[in-house]
């Protein structure tokens, strides 16, 4: 999988939302293809009878009582908010 | 009132002074706003010196690390993209402090949403090392180790995902800890990588840094992956008898690990035996070749989804567009600097149709190899020891060009980062009159052994926290 196209690149970029100008992409294209070489090593085991890790503890379902509670009030929640109409969030349209 | 040196007093000598009415809160918050006054405008370590009530309490003063959220004072990650971002709610950890009484100074500075090792990657400039002001202060956490370091608050709360708590600590001489995986909750913390990320205590002694651990650590109904964790138990012990301590070979002898580095671990491993304990080699051949390119790919993952919130919508920065889409994708351009804007490619791209199975899904059971190796050595031993960088502080600005060999500072620190482990970072020497880090791994929830082990080393090691050039 070492070496990534500019192509590749611009599809990755894309899918994450993230307009790159050309300098970006072909700096971005040898930074990422040299990553990828370096982290490409764990291919080369066998872990076919290993099972993966998603989580450091072995803990399973937390469970919480569903009890109302006070939480932020709306100009609390809007306070950060780059655009407001009301209690909506406003943007541009899609 | 006698003069308070700020580069010397502990939190435990700064809690007895207020206890005794040596000094009042005031006092001492005034004492370190001066420092911060004399030395940060070198040093960069804070983005934010709080001033009036927005410190909160009248006790022991703290710095926080500005990926974690406080109410009412800005919290930026260190990032373009929160610039302008003011928390509505505290962080639990900062809850725990305020409850504490404890005052916050400010926050400090770290590379961009706590993404790199030298705190270079920062939006607001970089931090310098207090030892030496043309270096680097390590990273992501550099703000709040340099801060310690410098004077410039008693102790700090950091945050670690591969090693942004130990790494800096070691480069900059102080004690940092990255607690269990889930013994300290991550509610309102900036997340980075969500199976990884810790918060942790960087302090001058490893006794406040136990302190400052129990303030902090318990379950949190806010954070579904935190679990009861035993008492802490602040060290008294100066000796290490029935303490067994493993020497793992890989992660001392892993290429690029600098001689005087070597040297100065070598020389703590033998005053460990002289203490008392039990010292024997051990190994973890896989944990240490793979555990980098593991991390890079569950890291930048886990990343990549955990930074698609910064969408312009909610809050933070956002970018003029004729439509939505156009508007999502400038803002992400205008507020993510290279480093996240890497992440978040190679985590897409780990995690991308086609190639989920080589990448992202093979890592995660190199992970479960990491944890039966470590699982392994600790049958036969409480605690490991290595180099905790394998350098000490390098120039500022020699590696930003090679984000690869950035990613090398951490290959000794990520592999007990995979496994959820706690590991404790302490100055055990100098190499060219910088500061070296020694790392001290325990098993999960073992950070009672780590504290035993780490206090009595710090007596004997008798190294002097402050700075050279800061010796009067």
């Amino acid at each position: 999988m070492a070496g990534i196209s500019r192509d590749d690149v611009l599809h990755v970029a894309r899918l994450a939302r993230l307009e790159l100008t050309d300098d970006e992409v072909t700096k971005f294209q040898g930074q990422l293809s040299a990553i990828l070489e370096a982290v490409s090593t764990v291919s080369e085991l066998d872990l076919s009878d290993v099972p993966p890790t998603a989580h450091p503890l072995e803990i399973e379902n937390a469970w919480a009582e569903d009890v109302p509670r006070p939480s932020l009030s709306h100009d609390e929640a809007f306070a950060n908010a780059p655009d407001r109409e009301e209690n909506l969030f406003r943007v541009p349209p899609a | 009132m006698s003069a308070i040196d700020t580069l010397r007093l502990t939190a435990e000598e700064a809690k007895k002074l207020l206890e005794a009415r040596e000094v009042s809160g005031d006092e001492l918050f005034a004492a370190y706003l001066a420092a911060i006054g004399e030395r940060d405008p070198e040093l960069h370590a804070y983005l934010y010196v709080c001033a009036g009530a927005e410190s909160g309490g009248d006790g022991i003063p703290i710095a926080i690390k500005d990926v974690i959220g406080t109410k009412g004072v800005p919290t930026t990650a260190g990032s373009k993209m929160l610039e302008s971002y003011v928390p509505v709610y505290d962080a639990t950890v900062i809850e725990r402090c305020k409850a504490h009484g404890l005052r916050m100074l400010g926050k400090t500075n770290t590379d961009e949403f706590a993404m790199g090792s030298s705190t270079e990657n920062s939006a607001y400039g970089p931090t310098h090392n207090p030892w030496d002001p043309t270096r680097v202060p390590g990273g992501s956490g550099g703000g709040s180790a340099a801060a310690v370091a410098g004077g410039l608050a008693p102790w700090a709360l950091g945050s670690d995902t591969g090693g942004s708590i130990k790494q800096p600590a070691a480069l900059c001489g102080n004690v940092g800890l990255r607690p269990t995986y889930g013994t300290v909750s991550r509610y309102g913390v900036v997340a980075f990588a969500s199976s990884l990320d810790q918060v942790g205590p960087v302090a001058k002694t490893v006794r406040d840094c136990a302190y400052l651990y129990s303030i902090i650590s318990g379950r949190d109904a806010n954070d579904s992956t935190t679990v009861d964790v035993p008492q802490v138990e602040l060290p008294t012990a100066q000796d290490l008898r029935g303490v067994r301590v493993g020497v793992p070979k890989e992660l001392n002898d892993a290429e690029g690990i600098e001689p005087g580095v070597r040297d100065a671990v070598r020389k703590a491993v033998e005053l460990a035996e002289s203490l008392g304990a039990e010292v024997g080699e051990c190994s973890l051949p896989r944990s240490v070749e793979y555990g980098l390119a593991c991390y890079y790919l569950i890291a930048p993952a886990e990343a990549s989804s955990n930074l698609a919130r910064y969408d312009g919508v909610r809050y933070g920065l956002r970018d003029q567009g004729a439509d939505f889409r156009e508007m999502v994708m400038r803002t992400r351009d205008a507020g993510f600097g290279d480093e996240p804007k890497r992440r978040i490619m190679l985590g897409t791209y780990a995690l991308s149709s086609g190639y989920y199975d080589a990448n992202y899904g093979k890592a995660q059971r190199v992970r479960t190899l990491i944890k039966r190796e470590h699982d392994a050595a600790f049958e036969s031993f409480d605690v490991l020891v290595s180099p905790t960088s394998p350098t000490v502080a390098f120039e500022l600005g020699a590696k930003v060009d090679n984000p690869l060999a950035m990613y090398l500072n951490d290959l000794l620190t990520i592999p007990s980062c995979m496994a959820g482990l706690p590991g404790l970072s302490i100055p055990c020497g100098l190499s060219e009159g910088l500061p070296v880090g020694l790392q001290l791994i325990g098993p999960q929830f073992a950070e009672n052994a780590l504290f035993r082990t780490a206090h009595a080393l710090e007596g004997a090691l008798a190294f002097d926290v402050v700075p050279e050039r800061y010796r009067s």
